[in-house]
Order: structure tokens, then C-alpha cells, then sequence
């Protein structure tokens, strides 16, 4: 019998009470904590973090969306 | 328990698991019956945010940093960027022994000490400071001269032993205690505007006997020779670097090779050395 597969899960994350750098160092922990091929979104605060956190998401390999201030990135 | 969370678990039993073929099986038994590690708290994730940063840093590197046992031998100034910077990364037990008292003398090179610590034993003295540096990990000051005697049963449980003290004949003797043990050693020493450092992995690469098999004829120690405190701290600063590098598997540390660094041109020798079979303390026989 083929094993049950589990549909893709979208992790969530709040870091809109984090300042910068902080924003991408729990992005980035929670990204490693999950296999690649998941996705999270990230609630971001509005400003620096909206700039900063996609950027470091795409120089690190994911693939990264923005909308509005919610980054939705897939883990490579 | 969140699925992120068993999937990083399951990372890390299969990281285990893949670093250790032959034992799978009673890996699989341990993962089981033993409580994971708990993941980094929102305090460690601020304290140690800037490594944590780094692209080739990770959660499980500072996991593996609070899970280390790390002696470092002499607080001077060689130990006090070390044991600093170890502290400071998070290394979970630390141990820094030392048998002196600090002197007005040792100040403009051993940053852990202060004017008013004179007197004091110099592994307490570090410990205090060490202890404000990062309350969350645990120091311990061990106020003894590291000799033949005790050597083996101050390296042994460790999983790194930085060595900082200033005398050859103490170098030998932790170098053919670490290797006994198989502990990572990190070797150090600065003389005069001579520094030197080498990461060693014992039976896997050159260690400090391989590279210097007999004692320096000219060997003096910073006590005769002189020393600068920040050539001192660039020693110390680069001993730490490579004890978080084995530590954590972050990069690959400087292996089968010492760095020689002048510091009065800041010219920088990469020296190879090559394992000997016949070494005494890491040879095959």
C-alpha cells in the first residue's frame, strides 16, 4: 500500500514585534527548521524588514513573494 | 509538538545517524528513549543573533556550541580572548584553568583581569568576568598547573581543550594527552612578534609533536621574550575562530598545517605538516 502523502503545509511566522536584524534570524531559523520544499509566510512589520528579509531570503536560495508586507518563501 | 519541529528532530537523528554508520541502530534506540535537545530560546536567538546571521551558521551549530564541554588552559594572554569569545558564542561548559595569581604586569595583555583583581587567583578572576560576560552557560575555574599528574583527567570528557599557556613543556603534555584522548586541541603561543596556531584533530590530523618532534632550541617564553597585548589577542582571536569552527562544523578549520604569523609585518606563513606513523602521541604503533 503506497504510504499516505501528507499536502504541502504552509508554515506561518510573526515577527511584526521584531526589529531588524531580528526579522531574518527568526525567518531564518524557521526556514532551516522545516524540509526543503515547504513554504512560510512571514507577517513582516512595514519598512526596513519589507526590503531586507525578501533580499536575505533570495541571497540565502529560496524562493521568495512579496505581498504587501507578507513574504511567502519556499524553502530550497 | 509542530511539524517543523519533528522534521528538524528527524534531521538532525538522520544527521547523527549519517556521521556515525555503524550505529544506527542504537542511534535510532537513543533518539527514542532520550528527549531532543530543546530548540534555541527567543534569549539565545537575540544573544547570539550576529553568528547566527552568518549564512554557513545555523541553529544546529549553536546547539552544538551549548552542547560543548571546552577547557581552556591558562587565563592569560592567550585564554582571555579565548575563553571571551567562547563564552560569548555560547559554548555551554567552560572550564578555564589557571594556577597564578594576576599581577599589575599581566593587565596590558590579559583583558580579563582588572587592576583591582591583584592578588586573586587568575582562573576565578576569569571565571567572574566571564560569568557577566554570558550568564547562560556554565564556567568553571580550575585553579591548577596543568602537569603530568592531573593532565589526563582535565582533557578527557572534554570535546575541545584550547591550549594558552606559555610554556613548551606544558604543550607537549597536553598535545600527548589530547591525543590519548582524542580530543580537538587548538595550539597556540606568541613570543615576541612570533605567533603560531594549529587546530588539531587527533588520528585524524598532524598534531603539535608531528610539527615540532623535538623542543625548540631557541625557545623562550613570553616571560623572557616580551609581547604586545593585541599580537597576543590576534593569537588568541584566531585559536577561537578555529575551536568554533571544529566545534560547530561551520567551515573546515586550518588542519595538517600551522599558521606562523610575524607581527611586526603581519606576514602570514601557512606551514603544512605532515602526520609522522612514528609520532609518540598520535603515531599508529
Amino acid at each position: 500500500m503506497p504510504a499516505a502523502t501528507v499536502p504541502d503545509m504552509v508554515h506561518t511566522l510573526d515577527v511584526t514585534g521584531l526589529r531588524c536584524p531580528m526579522t531574518w534570524v527568526r525567518t531564518k531559523l524557521e526556514l532551516e527548521r522545516l524540509p526543503a520544499g515547504e513554504t512560510l509566510e512571514v507577517r513582516l512589520p512595514p519598512g526596513e524588514a519589507v526590503e531586507s528579509v525578501p533580499r536575505s531570503a533570495r541571497e540565502a536560495g529560496h524562493d521568495v513573494t512579496l505581498a504587501g508586507t507578507t513574504v511567502t518563501i519556499v524553502r530550497r | 509538538m509542530s511539524s517543523s519541529r519533528r522534521n528538524f528532530f528527524r534531521d538532525l537523528a538522520a544527521a547523527a545517524a549519517r556521521a556515525l554508520p555503524d550505529m544506527e541502530e542504537k542511534l535510532e534506540v537513543e533518539f527514542i528513549t532520550e528527549p531532543p535537545p530543546p530548540l534555541l530560546s527567543d534569549a539565545e536567538m537575540d544573544r547570539y543573533s550576529r553568528q547566527l546571521l552568518l549564512p554557513e551558521f545555523s541553529e544546529l551549530a549553536q546547539i552544538a556550541l551549548r552542547d560543548a564541554n571546552v577547557l581552556v588552559i591558562g587565563a592569560g594572554a592567550l585564554g582571555s580572548p579565548v575563553a571571551s569569545y567562547l563564552a560569548g558564542a555560547g559554548v555551554g561548559r567552560l572550564g578555564i584553568a589557571d594556577p597564578d595569581a594576576v599581577e599589575i604586569s599581566n593587565l596590558a595583555r590579559q583583558h580579563l583581569h582588572f587592576t583591582p583583581d591583584e592578588g586573586l587567583p587568575k582562573a576565578e578572576s576569569a571565571a567572574a568576568k566571564l560569568r557577566f560576560l554570558n550568564p547562560e552557560i556554565l564556567i568553571e575555574a580550575y585553579q591548577v598547573r596543568v602537569e603530568e599528574a592531573n593532565v589526563r583527567g582535565l582533557v578527557e570528557q572534554q570535546d575541545l581543550v584550547v591550549d594558552c599557556t606559555d610554556s613548551f613543556e606544558t604543550r607537549y603534555l597536553v598535545n600527548t594527552a589530547c591525543c590519548a584522548a582524542g580530543v580537538p586541541l587548538v595550539e597556540g603561543g606568541v613570543a615576541g612578534w612570533n605567533g603560531l596556531v594549529m587546530p588539531i584533530r587527533p588520528g585524524e590530523t598532524a598534531c603539535y609533536r608531528c610539527a615540532f618532534p623535538t623542543l625548540p632550541q631557541d625557545a623562550r617564553s613570553c616571560a623572557e621574550a616580551g609581547v604586545l597585548g593585541p599580537a597576543a589577542g590576534m593569537v588568541g582571536s584566531l585559536q577561537a575562530l578555529e575551536a568554533i569552527k571544529l566545534l560547530t562544523a561551520v567551515a573546515p578549520p586550518l588542519t595538517d598545517a600551522f599558521l606562523q604569523i610575524d607581527l611586526l609585518s603581519l606576514d602570514v606563513l601557512h606551514v603544512n605538516v605532515q602526520r609522522r606513523p612514528d609520532c609518540p602521541d598520535c603515531g599508529e604503533a
